[in-house]
């Protein structure tokens, strides 16, 4: 074990290295463009391959490209090159083709300002493509919350077959922490594994629990992949018999299985008639504020979201059932607070929001708190 | 399209080195469709893009390639239907992106003959800046562009490829966008194997498509098609039979074109048939990544 001084960043880059990421495709944008520069220089050391594509609407599709192909790999980028990943996410849910997207936010909409945080891409995140589809959203708030999540982004999209976002915003993508790597070989990775003979085999069966097994291309396994609704062996189809056990089995492969995908941290205070909600680097300034307002006699309960979606709808509800109050601070107009109003009710729900590129300061959580 | 004729060419059955009776005879063809697959095609009776799928599917198996070792990457469109009917390992992308997904496919699986189905506008509007960039890389992408000079699976809206002042849906007072050409385009951006024919001279596909894919490098086959649904329709070209003659009619073979005196050429509106351009230069792009990590992890980061 040796502890370092790293950036949010390239912890991030340190966790694809160690989750088995052996391609990455990129294009710059502040505040993400250190993940590419040091998977531009660790990739080749490992075996692995570093492109910069043309554009983030290619990046997304070399990294499906390069996933269907058998190589665990990612993308990172921010705002505006999200935007145009959209299309491109949508397609790696529809076909189901592991891959992790990091998203190192920072102010919109637009161009906005490029070095300054926020957390306004929480709701892309989660609706961002075209239709209803499934999709899993992580949230570090702190760098080894960054490395240790990536791992988990990786786990979690090869398991589910399902695209993984790693959302995070450039406070904590440039803060520099101290960080305890642990030896990589320790850690628990999750491979792609194939049991059936290609003569057997069904890609998008429904018939094989919720996630069938995904054969790489140049196996032997010869299928098809298309963004258009498909059969199990992957053929566009029109049929509602077809179509209905396939939306059954895809919108629910991640419901059924959220003691798994589900990760939030609980600080939580007997008696305590207020709690306070929150993620990302909003949940740094709510700690601080958490252990004022407790100095000051207050009782006051925290839950910290690492997984935002699927949106952890038990611990939010069954924690607004014990209290008054729920404070939401984020770097947005109010987007998770949509959420926990739906599952505490919008009465209980203080939210506390800063738009500007500056972080939600422990007093103005502390304000809430003591009014 | 070129509309004026400039005297008759004949198709050089010569220069084609395949043996006939391997064309349509050989049974080992029909193992490269999908048994399981419904068919017929999505295709309308009389289109142009079975034919090309005749000629790749002759090229593979003239060259002996296993199926297992093909794949196919399509975008959106009539063409980019293509890939479901063949018995390859086989991926129906986004509109415009086809070959951004086959740059990663190529990078994981560099032993892979990675194809690239498009249609013109899916290759050069939303997929132009990719088709630049794979041939400026020299990823070793064997890409197919069937070029009917229009979007025909919307209805017959103008393509990057339609000649100015002909109709189309969104064109109704005729076309005012100059076209690309799309082999000029591709050999200015870098790619190593360029070249073009009609899917009348079906010999010439079978033979350059098959040339492509032995060219490690980015290759593209231009295949001009026609579409009688939208745009023959609209601009009163007649039916599919039509339109093929006229496919032979307007065309001339590259030798015949290099005849021509000057003048002759420069005045010259028919689509020029063969291979354009050929560079055996420059090393193929997967190659050279797989070069990098081996310099970078033998010491020499230079």
């Amino acid at each position: 074990m040796v502890v370092s001084l790293m950036q949010g960043n390239e912890a991030i880059s340190w966790g694809a290295l160690a989750a088995g990421c052996r391609f990455f495709a990129g294009y710059p944008i502040t505040p993400s463009t250190e993940i590419a520069e040091m998977l531009a220089r660790e990739l080749p050391k490992v075996g692995g391959t570093f492109i910069q594509m043309e554009d983030e609407i290619a990046s997304m599709a070399a990294i499906i490209g390069a996933s269907i192909g058998g190589l665990k790999s990612m993308t990172a980028t921010s705002g505006p090159g999200f935007s145009l990943m959209q299309e491109n996410i949508g397609y790696a849910a529809m076909t189901e083709v592991p891959c992790v997207v990091v998203n190192v936010q920072r102010l919109g909409p637009s161009t906005g300002l490029a070095t300054a945080a926020a957390q306004g891409d929480v709701m892309q995140t989660r609706w961002g493509t075209h239709g209803d589809h499934p999709i899993i959203v992580l949230s570090p708030t702190s760098v080894t919350q960054s490395f240790e999540l990536t791992i988990r982004a990786f786990n979690l999209s090869e398991r589910y077959r399902t695209p993984v976002i790693l959302l995070t915003e450039g406070i904590i993508g440039h803060m520099r922490e101290p960080i305890d790597l642990p030896d990589f070989d320790a850690l628990e990775i999750v491979e792609r594994v194939i049991t059936d003979t290609p003569d057997h085999y069904v890609p998008f069966s429904n018939d094989l629990g919720d996630v069938p097994p995904l054969a790489s291309f140049g196996q032997g396994y010869r299928y098809h992949i298309t963004g258009l609704f498909h059969d199990p062996m992957g053929f566009p189809t029109q049929r509602l018999d077809e179509i209905d056990p396939w939306l059954e089995r895809v919108h629910h492969k991640l419901d059924r299985h959220l003691d798994e995908i589900v990760m939030v941290e609980e600080d939580l205070q007997d008696d305590a008639r207020i709690a306070i909600i929150a993620y990302g680097v909003s949940a740094r300034g709510a700690r601080h504020a958490l252990k004022l307002a407790r100095s000051q006699g207050y009782k006051v309960s925290m839950l910290t979201l690492l997984t935002i979606w699927p949106f952890p709808e038990a611990q939010v509800e069954e924690l607004g059932d014990q209290v008054d109050r729920v404070i939401v601070p984020e770097m947005n107009l109010g987007q998770l607070a949509l959420e926990v109003e739906r599952m505490v009710g919008r009465k209980k729900v203080a939210r506390v929001n800063r738009a500007n590129g500056e972080m939600v300061t422990p007093q103005m959580i502390l304000d809430v708190i003591e009014s | 399209m070129a509309e004026h004729i400039l005297g008759a060419h004949d198709l050089d059955v010569d220069e084609i080195q395949i043996p006939r009776e391997d064309w349509f005879e050989s049974s080992d063809t029909l193992q490269k469709l999908r048994k399981n697959k419904k068919f017929p095609t999505i295709w309308c009776a009389g289109c142009g893009i079975g034919i090309v799928m005749g000629s790749l599917i002759r090229a593979i198996d003239h060259l002996g390639l296993s199926n297992d070792e093909v794949a196919l990457v399509s975008g959106i469109g009539c063409t980019s239907r293509m890939p479901v009917y063949m018995d390859f390992n086989t991926m129906h992308t986004t509109h415009g992106r086809a070959l951004a997904f086959a740059t990663g496919l190529k990078i994981a699986r560099p032993h892979m003959q990675v194809i690239a189905i498009m249609g013109d506008g899916d290759a050069l509007a939303i997929g132009g800046n990719h088709f630049i960039h794979a041939a400026r890389r020299n990823i070793g992408i064997t890409s197919i562009i069937v070029n009917n000079a229009i979007y025909g699976m919307t209805g017959g809206q103008y393509s990057p490829t339609t000649p100015v002042g002909k109709q189309a849906t969104t064109a109704p007072y005729g076309n005012i966008e100059p076209p690309f050409p799309i082999c000029e385009l591709a050999i200015a951006s870098g790619a190593t194997y360029v070249a073009r024919s009609t899917v009348y001279h079906v010999l010439e596909l079978d033979k350059y498509i098959q040339e492509a894919i032995q060219k490690d490098g980015f290759s593209l086959v231009e295949a001009v098609s026609y579409c009688h649904t939208t745009y023959g329709r609209l601009n009163k070209f007649g039916t599919a039979p039509d339109m093929m003659r006229g496919l032979k009619k307007d065309s001339i073979s590259k030798s015949a074109f290099e005849k021509l005196s000057p003048r002759e050429r420069a005045e010259n509106s028919k689509i020029v048939r063969g291979v354009l351009h050929v560079d055996d230069s420059r090393e193929e792009f997967s190659r050279v990544c797989r070069q990098l990590s081996e310099r970078v992890r033998t010491g020499g980061s230079q």
